[in-house]
């Protein structure tokens, strides 16, 4: 299992340096002009050229490549025009290895950019994904239990329609009447463990994760019920029945475990996507997190943050891949890694 | 008869579905005694196994419609509650099953699934319930039990399985137990070892064993009494003896003449039953078996095809019961049926 594991890793990595060198690729291949938008709206065409060979983006983009590669195996220095460097050695600013680039835009490392922004995405995640599994499996197996009945239409149905609604639309209504009008919750303002604890971290975490996990509820439910009804049908529950185990043995130990294979393989690239940001929740409630990031890298040009929210996110998406597989087989003793 | 360890009186087992409602057993009665093994025998649909499901209960929870009696040892397992009948299931009265693959769960060692068994019905830690697993499965058969007990049943070959859901079966010593097709998807050679097997811990654990099979030579070998089912009902009802020697149901007539018999002459034919098992959702009239009788223009007008003929004895044995319109089946038999199936056999009883 390890040798499998440390061979995933290697190709993940390979992987990972090909989805910056597709992304260089992809944002040069697009006719936007990062030097305007770093110079801002006043510059003439003379300051945007200047800016472009300070900022390096005259150069070829697969030398531009190559630089971004050497800033993250040596770590480099910014600007990128090494004259400029020499001749004004306090606008200078030392990137150390693995250094992701530097983000003219907002005048930071992007390693700093991404490590300010990713705990509160993490967060977010992480409550949410408690949220969204607790419920949707626990609703799944209830509407298995009691199939055909008005209860399994009724969680199905209503998980169905919070799905319906897009996430932005459940946020601002989460807002306004459980925080706003009713006042069961504080106004959702994020924060760290450091500045409110543990429940403080938590509550604040609330309605941001509830608008998320609201919004994967009901695949969960519908897969955990599909998934339980399917191997309660199997020969070996029969067997489980004719043991004389109670309908919760056979339901929680003999069917869930069925189950847990398609779901551990949803709730990894699930929770892998949202570690990189919710775009759309974070913004409706104002949460700085890699989502609100990746909106403005986007809206300003900004390659050297994209490319270091590709290699975060991508990361992510290779490691909850290859835990997933190793998870395989742990669950079924039939899977052998090789 | 009421002394009986089992009476099964009037069973029926429906299931209602869209189309209507499938009679999948229809007015099922037997006895059977301590100690005695019960073969039920029958096409694919004949309600042999579900009879015997519903005798665990399975049905329970179901949209099955199950009425009648199922009396063991003087109490009728249908007025139990779920919780009552949940702890005679494994205990009292067990179940192995066809396809030991399919019926224990991939993800379990073994021992898991066979120490559950034990758990469940007695109160004892974990490592006594595991003791006597390796017990039970080293009384199966099982070599070096202490070392396969932690193996998952996909690496165990058929033959083991199969011992290993026999070992789950019998841990808590029941007083009945059903073996649903228990061969029939092992090879020939590990089919004998099985049935060895069974009987062998039939003997030890005095239990009653009722073994549903469609395979002729495996109730000849196992049963003390057989019971052929055709169409969710009774058709005919016997001693082994009298079942192969003196059958008198037609439908038996015709289960006997499509197996090959390995002792006899090679260049009899084999003859299998023409026509397809009936539709349970809609059976024929009269006799369910008519259709396909070779022998129905022997009873006058037409009874065959709208009179359903009682399950009564026809002969000199009481305790043989046979459900046909014919007036002297043994007649027809020994001067028809056997001269095909059996030629050499014809004139000796």
């Amino acid at each position: 299992m390890f040798a499998y594991a440390v061979r995933r890793l290697g190709i993940g990595a390979v992987l990972l340096l090909s989805l910056t060198l597709v992304t260089y690729f992809l944002f040069f291949a697009v006719p936007s002009d990062p030097a305007k938008q770093a110079c801002g709206k006043n510059c003439n065409e003379e300051q945007i050229e200047q800016t472009r060979v300070a900022l390096g983006y005259d150069k070829p983009w697969i030398a531009q490549w190559g630089d971004f590669m050497t800033g993250l195996v040596k770590g480099r220095d910014f600007p990128a025009d090494e004259e400029l460097r020499a001749n004004n050695p306090n606008i200078v600013t030392h990137c150390a290895a693995p250094c992701m680039g530097f983000s003219f835009v907002n005048q930071q490392t992007v390693n700093e950019i991404l490590s300010g922004a990713f705990p509160i995405s993490a967060s977010i995640a992480v409550v949410a994904l408690v949220f969204w599994v607790t419920g949707g499996v626990l609703f799944g197996i209830l509407a298995a239990m009691t199939k055909g009945s008005f209860l399994d239409r009724g969680l199905v149905g209503l998980t169905l329609i919070a799905y319906a609604f897009p996430s932005f639309f459940i946020g601002k209504f989460l807002i306004t009447y459980v925080s706003i009008k009713w006042g069961w919750v504080e106004y959702p303002a994020y924060l760290s463990i450091e500045e409110g604890g543990v429940s403080g971290w938590l509550s604040s975490l609330f309605l941001p994760a509830l608008t998320l996990a609201l919004l994967f509820l009901a695949g969960y439910v519908r897969i955990t019920r599909s998934y339980v009804l399917e191997s309660l049908s199997e020969d070996y529950i029969r067997t489980a029945k004719a043991k004389g185990l109670s309908q919760r043995t056979m339901i929680f130990k003999h069917a869930l475990r069925a189950a847990l294979t398609p779901l551990v393989t949803m709730i990894g690239l699930d929770f892998a996507g949202l570690l990189g940001g919710a775009i759309i929740t974070e913004n409706v409630f104002a949460y700085n997190g890699l989502g609100v990031v990746a909106l403005q890298s986007f809206t300003s040009d900004d390659l050297p943050t994209m490319v270091g929210l590709v290699i975060l996110i991508g990361s992510f998406v290779i490691l909850a891949n290859i835990i997933v597989d190793i998870l395989y087989a742990v669950i079924d003793p039939r899977v052998r890694l090789g | 008869m009421s002394e009986a360890f089992l009476s099964i009186r009037d069973l029926k087992v429906h299931f209602p579905t869209t189309d209507g409602i499938v009679k999948a057993t229809d007015g099922l009665s037997y006895d059977l005694e301590k100690g005695k093994t019960l073969g039920i025998v029958g096409e694919s649909g004949s309600g042999k196994s579900v009879s015997s499901s519903a005798i665990m209960g399975l049905y329970r929870g179901t949209n099955a419609q199950v009425s009648g009696q199922i009396i063991l040892e003087g109490s009728d397992l249908l007025t139990l509650t779920d919780s009552e009948m949940r702890d005679m299931r494994g205990k009292d009265v067990s179940m192995i099953f066809q396809d030991p693959l399919s019926a224990m769960h991939p993800y379990y060692t073994v021992g898991n699934q066979i120490a559950e068994a034990y758990k469940v019905h007695n109160d004892v830690s974990k490592k006594a319930a595991r003791s006597r697993a390796i017990e039970m499965l080293d009384r199966v058969g099982i070599p070096q039990p202490d070392r396969r007990v932690d193996d998952y049943p996909h690496q165990f070959s058929g033959g083991m399985r199969q011992r290993a859901m026999i070992a789950m079966g019998l841990i808590n010593d029941p007083k009945l137990l059903i073996a649903d097709e228990p061969t029939t998807a092992l090879d020939v050679t590990v089919q004998a070892q099985i049935l060895d097997l069974l009987q062998d811990l039939q003997r030890d654990f005095e239990a009653a064993v009722i073994i549903i099979t469609h395979d002729l030579g495996v109730v000849a070998e196992m049963a003390d009494d057989v019971l052929v089912m055709y169409a969710g009902r009774a058709v005919e009802y016997g001693s082994n003896k009298e079942i192969f020697t003196q059958p008198q149901m037609p439908y038996t007539w015709g289960l006997l003449s499509s197996i090959p018999d390995v002792t006899g002459d090679t260049d009899v034919p084999l003859i299998p039953i023409p026509g397809n098992p009936p539709s349970l959702l809609n059976p024929p009239k009269g006799c369910a078996f008519h259709p396909r009788c070779p022998h129905r223009d022997k009873v006058p007008d037409g009874r065959c095809a709208t009179e359903l003929p009682e399950l009564l004895a026809q002969g000199s044995v009481p305790t043989h019961l046979s459900r046909c319109h014919l007036t002297d089946p043994d007649r027809v038999y020994e001067q028809e049926v056997l001269p095909m199936i059996a030629p050499d056999r014809v004139g000796e009883s």
